[in-house]
């Protein structure tokens, strides 16, 4: 029996049926990571002999009836999610001996249900890229073609689930960083509304703007992960105290769905190939019974010059924590300062700098109005677009990415260029929206391709329903990558 | 053209950075396509918006202020780059 490329439900069902344990699924998942990581470079980290002590330990849960949904599952984490005892890098030199001591809240959640954890993985450095060539530790490559990049932050996020190296996989989005990737590679990614999942224990890139989420090879998937993690925390004081949705019952139902199609996100530099392949999507939708109408969010094109200025001024005053003293690199200098200096100078890649220097001229006296002040009310433009929209339409539906994968190294000298690859992404983490990619099939180059749904603030269930009823219609079949 | 070399030094002063000279003459052209991009915002006539605070319009979250066991000292210090007594030992800060 096949093990790897399975979707959670399937897995599940083997291991309660008996046919499998959990020992067997990690020892198949991490045969094929021993196999397939040294070349794509997915996770920094694999924990083999940690996950198949919580195997067992599953399994020992399985046979005394005691399983929940997640109990024996295989699932990686983005390395910036903290865990107890296994080093933390953020993709970054300045954490590379980082051991956390305690578990972050999404952890915490997982390990009570029981999911077994492969590894950590790669990453583009403290979440800052779209390509995953930041990365201290080497970029990533596309499971679907080796040259070319799998997208990012959450680069090893999206790999691994392509190719089979986790069951599932938890990310974080910012400006596009769980959705760009999943594109990229062909899986589901799901970025929730802000506030649903507790961050504490993230590590902080844009407090504004951060949000975690799942990495899925189908839709169903996602509501599994996401019900598991999702709920208020006290110790993330920007987690809502809202009931979670019933989301592993998903009715692939939208006959009456309001679907809008915002003109703004139609525009030059949208791959043709791309723009069909989401205009089908939508009429997939359409012939379900879903109501399709145009829809106008007419400030899109500022959203990426407005996430621009927020980001990095808030990641240079989240990044300030990183100073040699408590943990993590230090460089020793001639005085405290100059330890500071050297620290950092040698700890950080040239994004994170680069990101740090924008975010500190944004904040710097004299410039905080021009720049940061007129961002946020740019920014609550953008959110004041959508709210309109979704007066008018349940959910939303556009093009996660304006092209398929790019080849590694195309945009590493345009930052500029590099930052456009998330215009259709930003604005739901500008207006803290919920918004799921979707694949909706390969180039003919044979690169996949993914569109995007978006609803309205702790629409999740909504959001996954519609997306979960594309998907049935469409019948999209999950080919494995070759990886040849 | 970039933004002048002073200012770039003057920013990387205030994050705590050291700069290459390289890595000066890059950020200064890089930074300032960026805020060239970024100065499309003037387009907005912004005059009736208010600066977004928070996304959702959240007030203060409150919770209750409970004792729990911390971490203790040894955990604590495990990731410091040096310790001493059980104090993150940095380099000297007061002049004797």
């Amino acid at each position: 029996m096949d093990l790897v490329g399975r979707t959670i439900r399937e897995l599940r069902a083997f291991l309660d049926r008996g046919e499998v344990t959990s020992e067997d699924l990690v020892r198949a998942y991490l045969d094929r990571i021993e196999g397939w990581n040294p070349r794509i470079n997915a996770y920094i980290t694999v924990t083999a002999e940690l996950a198949l002590e919580m195997a067992r330990a599953a399994d020992r849960r399985i046979r005394s009836g005691q399983a929940g949904p997640l109990t024996g599952i295989p699932v990686g984490l983005k390395d910036l999610l903290i865990t107890e005892g296994v080093r933390t890098t953020c993709g970054s030199r300045i954490l590379e001996g980082f051991v956390p001591p305690y578990d972050g809240t999404v952890v915490a959640r997982l390990r009570q249900a029981g999911a077994v954890f492969l590894g950590k993985l790669n990453m583009d450095e403290f979440a800052m890229g779209s390509s995953n060539e930041t990365s201290a530790f080497g970029p990533v490559r596309n499971p679907w073609d080796p040259e070319r990049v799998p997208g990012g932050s959450s680069g090893g996020s999206a790999a691994a689930v392509a190719a089979g190296l986790a069951a599932a996989a938890l990310g974080s989005d910012t400006g596009g960083s769980i959705r760009q990737p999943a594109a990229l590679c062909g899986v589901v990614g799901l970025k929730p509304t802000y506030g649903r999942v507790s961050r504490y224990g993230l590590v902080a890139f844009a407090s504004s703007l951060d949000q975690i989420g799942p990495l899925t090879a189908d839709v169903a998937d996602a509501g599994w992960v996401l019900e598991a993690i999702a709920g208020h925390d006290p110790l993330d004081s920007t987690s809502i105290d809202r009931p979670v949705p019933a989301l592993r019952d998903l009715q692939p139902e939208v006959r009456g769905l309001r679907v809008g199609v915002p003109r703004e996100y139609f525009i030059e530099g949208l791959d043709p190939e791309v723009e069909a392949a989401v205009r089908r999507a939508v009429g997939v939708l359409e012939d379900l019974g879903a109501e399709v109408r145009e829809v106008s969010l007419p400030h899109t094109g500022y959203a990426v010059a407005t996430y621009y200025l927020i980001a990095p001024a808030e990641a240079s005053s989240n990044l300030a924590r990183y100073d040699g003293v408590k943990y993590g690199l230090r460089v020793a200098g001639e005085d405290l300062i100059d330890t500071y200096r050297k620290t950092r100078a040698a700890g950080f890649g040239p994004e994170v700098k680069r990101r740090i220097m924008l975010g500190t001229y944004a904040l710097s006296a004299g410039y905080y109005d021009a720049y940061y002040l007129k961002a946020q009310k740019v920014r609550a433009r953008v959110a004041e677009d959508f709210r309109r929209a979704f007066q008018q339409v349940d959910v939303i539906a556009c093009p996660t990415t304006p092209t398929p994968a790019f080849r590694l190294g195309e945009k590493v000298d345009d930052p500029l260029q590099m930052y456009l690859n998330d215009i259709f992404t930003i604005p739901a983490n500008l207006a803290g929206l919920p918004g799921i990619n979707v694949p909706c099939g390969f180039t003919a180059q044979g690169l996949p391709m993914g569109f995007q749904l978006l609803a309205g603030p702790f629409e999740e269930e909504i959001l996954l329903r519609a997306a979960y009823a594309y998907e049935q219609a469409a019948g999209i079949k999950r080919p494995k990558p070759a990886l040849g | 053209m970039g933004i002048p070399r002073e200012d770039v030094l003057h920013v990387a002063r205030l994050a705590r950075l050291d700069l290459t000279d390289e890595e000066i003459k890059g950020f200064a052209g890089q930074l300032s396509a960026i805020l060239d991009y970024v100065a499309k915002l003037d387009e907005l006539d912004l005059s009736d918006t208010e600066p977004m605070a928070h996304v959702h319009e959240a007030v203060n979250a409150f919770r209750e202020d409970r004792v729990r066991p911390p971490l203790g000292q040894e955990t604590v210090l495990a990731n410091a780059p040096e310790a001493e007594d059980g104090c993150f030992r940095v380099p000297k800060v007061i002049e004797a």
